[in-house]
């Protein structure tokens, strides 16, 4: 929502953070050495499909921790629902980067000790310490799983089959088109122009300058009429593909997956632009009620046969390779179709969300912040 | 007399007596000082309505005045009018009351269009049985939960829905009404058609049919007698119904959120994500403001043409 002023704090809190020691979180001090006896009740802060009964159900079991979730359909609502309440509703999020940068640097998330998550060592690497989620040495989580925002279409509407972002800018599919109530949607925009309109020398589709940033707005302004809704939560867009109000849209595997369960004729891709993607971590929140209950639940869920099972269900690629094996034997061939223990060339390809800020690096400072971003999608939606 | 009963009370020497006596010189209390009996029967709901709803109100209207740190979201007591302005300023917020208050208008008026012959049918012509039938039929929808009806509005406006499959039968071409304004001012003039109903109903009710006898006596025609008695006097009735009808469709968030397209956005809408998404009250006081102000206006006009009496 519109804030005056948010961006210099913004600014200035995450320099703060990315730039200078973490000063106060000398590593090793209070972190816990050993996981003590579960708390029997956990809260998590989750994006649909990461509570499944299929992995949950038999960790409920194993430590007594009752499992508790409540779905987030966007970073935005994740930070709000980890802030509300003095921070202590909820134990743990699945945060994404864009949220997970702004809840170290609120001080609403915890640094862990990854030693006591003994599948942390078989991580691939670029998880290990990804800046999303590790300031200076200190983890403030553990990664999960992530993946690629894909073009998601129904093949009986569409035809022929897209290769190219461009479908859903396309006035053929007007009406029938749905992408994210997110303002982060702004970098997908970016992330088409900077391969469709070469000349605004778009590099980092969540670093823009006015000028870049304006033209991806424009796009989405002109992309307006053809939306049929902005879907808030994932249910949303599998509602609309089910009844044939939505042909065509921005969406995230799992909906794919759902959708193909249902029987309805769709299909997902990376278009040839690339895309913008996720990489999500359990991060701690400072006020959690049952601690050890969510090192339990970091240990389980890193684990490589719930790795896998996550994996499958959602669509995306989990960060512990050994989990492939596994995934192939659930599903034959699963492992190469969520890109499971691929190159980093492949990882670097996926433009991962990060919360914009006003200093792109070079020097310059003359980006849109985070405040900007929301408060041209709150015109832009009207 | 509480006292004499009390005295016949002590010969009698039955057990309990003590109690029965304090009751007696209780309501003998009560009897003589009025203001008290007053005062107990109101206090219980003056005390809630004045904690609870007034308390609630002043708080909500003093957090508008506050904003919140932008990157910890944790709320500054500052006194300013920053929210106001953003709401003045800012043409999306100018374009969402407008549409809040246009479809509440919308529906307002179609419910009172819709209602009218109606609640007229039920109360000047159907059979004392087809009323009972009537009634039962208006207030039967209200037993189910909203949510489930506008999730049935759904179900049929969509585009694989029943009213496209019932279109394609009789071979006219599919409509496209699923999430957009036009699903959310059918749905909100659905939901809320009951509530027209039978405030209109009560003020025809009321109308005494000799007064329709003597209009016709007089000489004026069917038309006259409904244009110059029966309308002026049902009146009141169909304004507050429009009370309802136009409160609650202002207030509303649900409807626009399941059932409306890309530019359905609510004032509810943006209370709603005002808290739960960007963790901000005091913009989201602010602009509940708005509606506050809305209704405030709509009561005052509605008291001149004599709603309150039709309640």
């Amino acid at each position: 929502m519109i804030r005056i002023r948010r961006a210099h704090v913004l600014v200035a809190a995450l320099a703060v953070a990315l730039c200078v020691p973490a000063s106060g979180i000398s590593s090793g001090s209070g972190l816990p050495t050993s996981i003590g006896k579960g708390e029997g009740q956990l809260n998590l802060v989750a994006w649909e499909g990461y509570t499944q009964p299929q992995w949950v159900k038999p960790f409920t079991k194993a430590t007594g921790c009752k499992v508790n979730a409540k779905y987030a359909g966007s970073s935005d609502e994740m930070v709000t629902l980890m802030r509300q309440g003095g921070g202590s509703q909820y134990d743990m999020v699945s945060a994404s980067g864009d949220a997970s940068l702004r809840l170290i640097v609120g001080k609403d998330v915890q640094p862990i000790n990854v030693n006591l998550i003994p599948d942390y060592k078989n991580f691939i690497p670029a998880l290990k310490s990804p800046p999303h989620n590790t300031i200076k040495g200190v983890h403030y989580g553990l990664s999960l799983q992530w993946g690629p925002n894909t073009l998601l279409y129904n093949t009986k509407k569409v035809t022929p089959a897209p290769t190219s972002w461009s479908a859903i800018y396309d006035k053929k599919y007007k009406g029938k088109v749905t992408v994210p109530d997110n303002p982060i949607q702004i970098a997908d925009a970016a992330l088409y122009l900077s391969k469709t309109n070469t000349s605004l020398g778009i590099t980092d589709p969540y670093e823009l300058n006015k000028t870049q940033f304006d033209a991806a707005v424009a796009l989405l302004k002109a992309q307006k009429p053809l939306i049929k809704k902005y879907w808030g939560l994932a249910s949303d867009e599998i509602d609309l593909f089910k009844n044939g109000d939505a042909v065509i849209g921005a969406s995230w595997p799992y909906q794919t997956n759902t959708l193909i369960a249902a029987k309805v004729p769709v299909k997902d891709l990376i278009p040839r632009e690339g895309a913008t993607g996720w990489a999500d971590t359990w991060m701690l929140s400072s006020h959690a009620k049952h601690p050890n209950c969510a090192y339990m639940w970091m240990k389980w869920v890193s684990t490589p046969k719930v790795q896998a099972q996550q994996a499958i269900y959602f669509g995306e690629t989990p960060a512990n390779p050994k989990a492939c094996t596994i995934m192939n034997k659930l599903s034959p061939g699963s492992a190469a179709q969520y890109h499971c223990g691929a190159s980093a060339k492949y990882f670097s390809s996926i433009k991962f969300w990060k919360p914009p800020i006003a200093d792109c690096g070079n020097g310059k400072k003359d980006c849109m912040d985070y405040t900007q971003w929301q408060q041209a999608w709150t015109q832009l939606k009207g | 007399m509480a006292a004499g009963l009390d005295a016949a009370e002590g010969l009698t020497g039955k057990p309990g007596r003590p109690l029965r006596a304090a009751r007696l010189r209780l309501s003998g209390f009560f009897w003589r000082h009025r203001w008290a009996k007053g005062l107990l029967l109101l206090a219980p709901p003056l005390l809630a309505f004045a904690l609870v709803y007034l308390a609630s109100l002043v708080a909500l209207f003093i957090s508008a005045f506050w904003t919140v740190n932008p990157f910890t979201t944790a709320i500054e007591h500052i006194w300013n009018l920053d929210n106001f302005r953003t709401l003045i300023d800012s043409g999306a917020y100018r374009t969402i009351a407008l549409r809040t208050i246009g479809i509440a208008a919308a529906v307002t008026l179609t419910d009172a269009v819709l209602a009218f012959p109606f609640a007229y049918f039920m109360a000047r012509v159907a059979s004392a049985r087809g009323r009972a039938f009537l009634f039962v039929a208006v207030l039967l929808p209200l037993w189910s939960s909203y949510l489930v009806r506008v999730y049935i509005w759904r179900l049929i406006l969509n585009q694989d829905g029943v009213l496209n499959w019932m279109l394609n039968k009789v071979g006219l071409p599919n409509q496209h009404l699923a999430y957009t304004n036009f699903a959310v001012w059918l749905i909100f003039s659905y939901v809320w058609l009951p509530f027209m109903i039978l405030p209109v109903y009560g003020a025809l009710e009321r109308i005494p049919h000799s007064f329709i006898e003597a209009s016709r006596d007089l000489g004026a025609g069917g038309f006259a007698t409904f244009r110059r008695v029966v309308l002026p006097l049902a009146l009141p009735g169909v304004v507050a119904g429009s009370i309802f009808t136009f409160s609650l469709t202002l207030g509303d968030y649900v409807t626009p959120l399941l059932a409306g397209g890309a530019s359905s956005q609510f004032i509810g809408n943006v209370v709603y994500s005002s808290v739960g998404i960007s963790n901000n009250v005091p913009f989201a006081a602010a602009f509940a403001t708005v509606p506050l102000i809305v209704m405030a206006l709509y009561l005052t006009i509605a008291r001149k043409l004599g709603a309150f009496e039709a309640m």
